[in-house]
C-alpha cells in the first residue's frame, strides 16, 4: 500500500520526475517556495467593462448608461475612485484597497482580436490564443506551460473539467471538491489495468489521481468540509469562493501547481443588470470575494510572486439596452492583480464614448489587444522569451507586442 | 454472444441496454430503432407552463420577497423532483432511442435554471415545446420553442420592446437582442451560417411583442373559447403595443409589417434555410457518429433534412440508415447524464423513492443535473469537455459508490452479458470476472472504457 501511495504521489511531479533525479528535484522544489505563480480568471458571459471600471469622467458616460450609470465617487452607492476619471464598481470594494497599494492594475478598452459577438466563438478564441475561433485544439496557457522548466510545468484547472485555455500537449490536473468517497488505491490499480489501450481515459485518470493526491496534501482537513456546487450546477458565490480558496492553497504548496485557471459565470447581463445592485453587482461580488480568498490562501509570501489575470470574451454595448441591461459588445476591461503587479493606475488608451468614437456606433472601441497584456505579464513575470510568445503561445501575434511595465521587475 | 450491432443500437442510439434488451433487439437492430419513431404522448411535469406562470404571478402579487421565497423553496423542490422523474422516464423507457432523441432536442433548445425564473418552467418546456414535435417538423418545434414562456424568459424576449412601438416611445424601453442572436447562432443557422449583426437586430425587432401574458390580461374560460385559431394561450401572448412597426430585412429578404405573422414568416424562413440543415446535421452526426463529424455523413443527413422539409422522423430514419453510425462502435464518450441513465438501465432499475433520489444525486455529483447547462449553447457533446482528470477520477469513484449499492441486486456476470460483453476487451472481461467482490465487479463494469463509451 505504501509503495502505491508513493508512486501516486510522485505522479504529481509529472515531467519533473523524468528530467531530474529525485535529489535534484527535491532541492529544486524546496527552493521553489517563492516561485512565480500565474492565475488566469476567465469570466464567461461577457463582463461589462464599463460597469466594472466606470469612466465617470467621460462626458457621455451618464447619458449612454442611463439607469446603469453609477453615482459619482463619494455619493450614495457611488463608484470607488481610481484616478479621478475611472471608478471601480462598488461591488468590487474588497479589492479597491489593492489599487492604492499597487497590487491592482485595471486595463481598459481592451479586447481580443475577435470582432463578432458570439459568446462561444469569443471564448474559444480567447482560450485558444489565435486570431480565430476553433483555429487550435489547445490553449495558450498549456503552450505557456510547455515553455516552463520541467519542475515547474504544473498546471491546474479548478473544476471538474479542464477548459480549453489549459488543454494541450502538457498534462495538466483539474480539481473540484467531491462528496463521493475516494476510491482505494487498489481498486484504482484495477481500473488502470482496464484503461490500458484507451488513451483518453488512461491519461485523464492518471492526472486525476495525481491532482487528488496533491490536493489532499495541500488542503488537509479542508477537503472533507468542502461542499458540492449547488443543485443547479452553477457554483454559488460561496462555492466559487471555496474553489478560489482551494486554488490558493494548492498553488501555495511548494510542490503544487504554478499555473491555475478559475472560471466564473454570471456576466451575461442582458436584463436587470442594475447599477450598484443587480445582476452585475452579484457577479462582481463573487469575483471580488474569490480574489480575496485566493490572496488569503496564497499567503503573503506567495502573493508577492503572483500575478492574477482576469479577462472575458468581450465587453458589452456602450449604451443601456431596452431592458435595463447591455448586449454583446467589443472592448471592455481586464485586470491584473497580485503582489508582482505594477498597479495603482488604469492602463490602456481611452477612446472616449462620444458617438463618433464608438466601434460600429455601439461598442467601446478596442485600443489595447488583450494578447499584448497577457504577453507582457507572461514575459516579465514568468520570464518567457518574447519571440516564443509571438509565435508559440499567442500564435501569429507579432503585431500585438507585449506591453511593458505591467509587472514589478 | 450478443451481436455488436445490437450493442450499438442499444448504446449509441438507445440509452444503454436494460436486462434482456439486447436479446429483444436480436438480429434486427434497425427495425428495433425504427419502430420507436412513433410519437406517444407523455407529460412529466405535474402541471403546465401556463399554470406555473400563474403561480409565479400570484407570488409576485405578494411582493418580491415572496417570489424569492417561492423560487428558493417550493419551486426548486418541484424542479428537482421533476428533473428526477424526467431521468426516471429515460431509465425505464422501452423506447430509449425516442427518449434520447427528445433529450437531444431539449439540449439543442437549451433552457437553464441558472435563470431562477426557469425553475418551474423547464420540465413543462420539454413536455410542451420539445416532446410533441420531436418526431414532427423542425419548424413546428422552433415555433413552439419561441412561444414557450421558458424560452421567452430565459433569453429575455419577453421583455424586449420595439423602440418605435407605442410602448417603446412612451416608456423609453427598447430592444433586447439576446434571443434573436442565440436563435440564429444556436438554434438555426449556426455561427457560420451567414448572418450579420444587422440580421440580429432585425430579427429582434421582428420578435418584439412575442411575450408571456401579464396577469391582468390572462384569459377567462369564455375568452379562451373565442381565441380559436390564434396562437395565443395562457402561456403566450403577442402584444402589438410592444411590436416594432415597419418592414424589416432579414438575410436579404424584406419581411413586410404584419405583426405576429412577421415572426412566423422569419422562423419558417430560418427553419428552411440550407445553413440550418447543415448546422443541425452537423450536430446530429456529432452526436451519433463522432466528435469530429465526417463530412459525407453530414451531407447525407442535411439532405434528408432538406428533402423532408425538416421532418425529424425522416431525419432520424436517415441516421439509422447511416453506415458510419454503426461502424466503428464506441467512438463517443457518454456524458454524465448518459452514464447515470445507462448504469441504472443496466441494473434494471424501476421506480422507487430511492431511485429518484439516487439518480438526482448522481447527476448533481457528476456535474450534469438536467436543465442546468452553463449557457444557452447547452451541454457539450464532445469527449474533451467531459473527460478532464478530475472528471475521470470522479466517474470511477461514482462507479464504486454505484457498485456498492447495485451489487445487492445484480449478478455482475449477468450484467456483463446484458450490456458490454459483445464489445468488451479481454482485460475488462477478466477483471470484472475476477474482481474481489460483486460491488467492485459492478464498479469495474461501469468504469470500464467500453461502458463509458457509446
Amino acid at each position: 500500500m505504501t509503495e502505491i501511495l508513493i508512486a501516486r504521489r510522485s505522479l504529481l511531479l509529472g515531467a519533473a520526475a523524468v528530467t531530474l533525479d529525485a535529489g535534484t528535484s527535491r532541492l529544486a522544489l524546496a527552493a521553489a517556495e517563492t516561485d512565480r505563480r500565474f492565475v488566469f480568471v476567465l469570466l464567461r458571459g461577457g463582463m461589462d467593462g464599463l460597469a466594472a471600471v466606470a469612466p465617470y469622467g467621460d462626458n457621455d458616460y451618464a447619458r449612454l448608461r442611463g439607469n446603469l450609470a453609477l453615482a459619482k465617487p463619494g455619493e450614495t452607492d457611488g463608484g470607488l475612485d481610481l484616478d479621478g476619471f475611472f471608478a471601480l464598481h462598488p461591488a468590487l470594494a474588497a479589492i479597491h484597497p489593492w489599487y492604492r497599494e499597487g497590487a491592482l492594475l485595471p486595463i481598459h478598452a481592451v479586447a481580443t482580436p475577435y470582432r463578432e459577438r458570439s459568446h462561444f466563438d469569443g471564448q474559444d478564441l480567447l482560450e485558444n490564443g489565435t486570431r480565430s475561433p476553433h483555429a487550435a485544439n489547445d490553449g495558450w496557457l498549456n503552450r505557456t506551460l510547455s515553455l516552463l522548466p520541467g519542475d515547474r510545468r504544473l498546471g491546474l484547472a479548478i473544476g471538474q473539467q479542464v477548459p480549453l485555455v489549459l488543454r494541450g500537449a502538457v498534462p495538466v490536473a483539474s480539481w473540484a471538491p467531491s462528496a463521493i468517497p475516494a476510491a482505494q488505491p487498489g481498486f484504482l490499480d484495477l481500473v488502470r489495468e482496464i484503461y490500458k489501450g484507451d488513451k483518453l481515459f488512461e491519461a485523464a485518470l492518471a492526472s486525476g489521481i495525481a491532482a487528488s493526491d496533491g490536493a489532499s496534501v495541500a488542503l488537509g482537513d479542508d477537503m472533507k468540509t468542502m461542499g458540492q456546487p449547488n443543485a443547479n450546477g452553477a457554483p454559488r458565490p460561496a462555492a466559487a469562493v471555496t474553489l478560489a480558496n482551494a486554488a490558493g492553497k494548492m498553488l501555495a504548496d511548494a510542490k503544487g501547481p504554478r499555473i491555475a485557471v478559475l472560471e466564473l459565470g454570471g456576466w451575461d447581463t442582458h436584463a436587470g443588470q442594475g447599477a450598484a445592485r443587480g445582476r452585475f453587482a452579484n457577479a462582481a461580488t463573487m469575483l471580488a470575494d474569490s480574489l480575496v480568498a485566493l490572496r488569503q490562501s496564497l499567503g503573503p509570501a506567495v502573493w508577492r510572486d503572483t500575478v492574477v489575470a482576469v479577462a472575458t470574451e468581450f465587453g458589452r454595448t456602450a449604451a443601456i439596452n431596452g431592458t435595463g441591461g447591455t448586449d454583446h459588445g467589443t472592448a471592455g476591461a481586464a485586470f491584473l492583480a497580485g503582489g508582482a503587479v505594477a498597479g495603482g493606475r488604469v492602463a490602456g488608451r481611452w477612446p472616449g464614448l462620444a458617438s463618433g468614437n464608438l466601434y460600429q456606433s455601439r461598442d467601446l472601441a478596442p485600443t489595447t489587444d488583450l494578447r499584448a497584456v497577457l504577453k507582457g505579464a507572461l514575459r516579465d513575470h514568468l520570464r518567457l522569451p518574447a519571440a516564443k510568445l509571438d509565435t508559440a503561445v499567442f500564435k501569429d501575434s507579432g503585431d500585438a507586442p507585449p506591453l511593458s511595465g505591467l509587472i514589478r521587475v | 454472444m450478443t451481436s455488436k450491432l445490437a450493442t450499438v443500437a442499444a448504446t449509441r442510439f438507445g440509452l444503454g441496454p436494460r436486462p434482456g434488451e439486447l436479446t429483444r433487439i436480436g438480429g434486427d437492430p434497425r427495425g428495433w430503432l425504427k419502430q420507436q419513431l412513433r410519437p406517444v404522448s407523455l407529460r412529466i411535469a405535474s402541471s403546465d407552463g401556463a399554470a406555473r406562470l400563474e403561480e409565479y404571478y400570484e407570488a409576485r402579487g405578494k411582493g418580491a420577497d415572496e417570489v424569492a421565497k417561492m423560487l428558493r423553496g417550493q419551486t426548486r423542490e418541484q424542479f428537482r423532483d421533476e428533473a428526477a422523474r424526467r431521468t426516471l422516464a429515460a431509465v425505464t423507457s422501452d423506447a430509449p432511442f425516442r427518449e434520447r432523441w427528445v433529450q437531444f432536442w431539449s439540449n439543442h433548445f437549451t433552457v437553464s435554471v441558472q435563470r431562477p425564473i426557469v425553475l418551474g418552467l423547464a420540465v413543462p418546456f420539454e413536455d410542451e415545446a420539445i416532446r410533441p414535435h420531436a418526431l414532427g417538423k423542425f419548424r413546428d418545434m422552433l415555433l413552439a420553442v419561441a412561444r414557450h414562456p421558458a424560452m421567452l424568459l430565459y433569453l429575455d424576449n419577453a421583455v424586449s420592446v420595439g423602440p418605435q412601438s407605442r410602448a417603446g416611445l412612451r416608456r423609453e424601453r427598447g430592444l433586447n437582442e439576446n434571443f434573436a442572436r442565440e436563435l440564429l447562432e444556436l438554434h438555426t443557422l449556426g455561427v457560420a451560417g451567414g448572418y450579420t449583426q444587422d440580421d440580429v437586430r432585425e430579427l429582434a425587432k421582428i420578435l418584439t411583442g412575442w411575450t408571456v401574458p401579464r396577469r391582468a390580461d390572462r384569459m377567462g374560460p369564455l375568452q379562451r373559447a373565442f381565441v380559436g385559431g390564434s396562437s395565443e394561450s395562457d402561456a403566450f401572448r403577442f402584444v402589438p403595443n410592444v411590436h416594432e412597426p415597419g418592414d424589416k430585412r432579414l438575410l436579404g429578404r424584406t419581411i413586410r409589417e404584419s405583426g405576429e405573422a412577421e415572426g412566423i414568416e422569419a422562423l419558417t424562413m430560418l427553419a428552411q434555410h440550407p445553413s440550418t440543415a447543415n448546422f443541425i446535421a452537423t450536430k446530429l452526426v456529432r452526436h451519433f457518429v463522432a466528435d469530429t463529424p465526417p463530412q459525407a455523413s453530414v451531407l447525407t443527413i442535411a439532405k434528408a433534412f432538406r428533402d423532408s422539409d425538416g421532418d425529424l422522423a425522416a431525419v432520424a430514419a436517415a441516421l439509422i440508415e447511416l453506415p458510419a453510425a454503426w461502424d466503428p462502435p464506441l467512438t463517443k464518450v457518454k456524458t454524465p447524464n448518459e452514464l447515470v441513465i445507462s448504469a441504472l438501465r443496466a441494473v434494471g432499475a424501476t421506480e422507487s423513492p430511492e431511485l429518484l433520489k439516487g439518480a438526482a444525486g448522481s447527476l448533481q455529483q457528476l456535474g450534469q443535473f438536467p436543465f442546468t447547462a452553463p449557457s444557452p449553447a447547452g451541454w457539450s457533446d464532445e469527449a474533451s469537455s467531459w473527460i478532464g482528470p478530475e472528471a475521470a477520477l470522479l466517474r470511477v469513484e461514482w462507479g464504486l459508490a454505484f457498485g456498492a449499492k447495485a451489487a445487492r441486486n445484480v449478478d455482475p456476470t449477468v450484467m456483463l452479458a446484458d450490456t458490454i460483453a459483445g464489445v468488451a476487451s479481454k482485460a475488462t472481461t477478466f477483471h470484472i470476472e475476477h474482481a474481489p467482490s460483486a460491488a467492485e465487479a459492478v464498479a469495474l463494469l461501469v468504469a470500464s472504457p467500453e461502458f463509458q463509451r457509446r
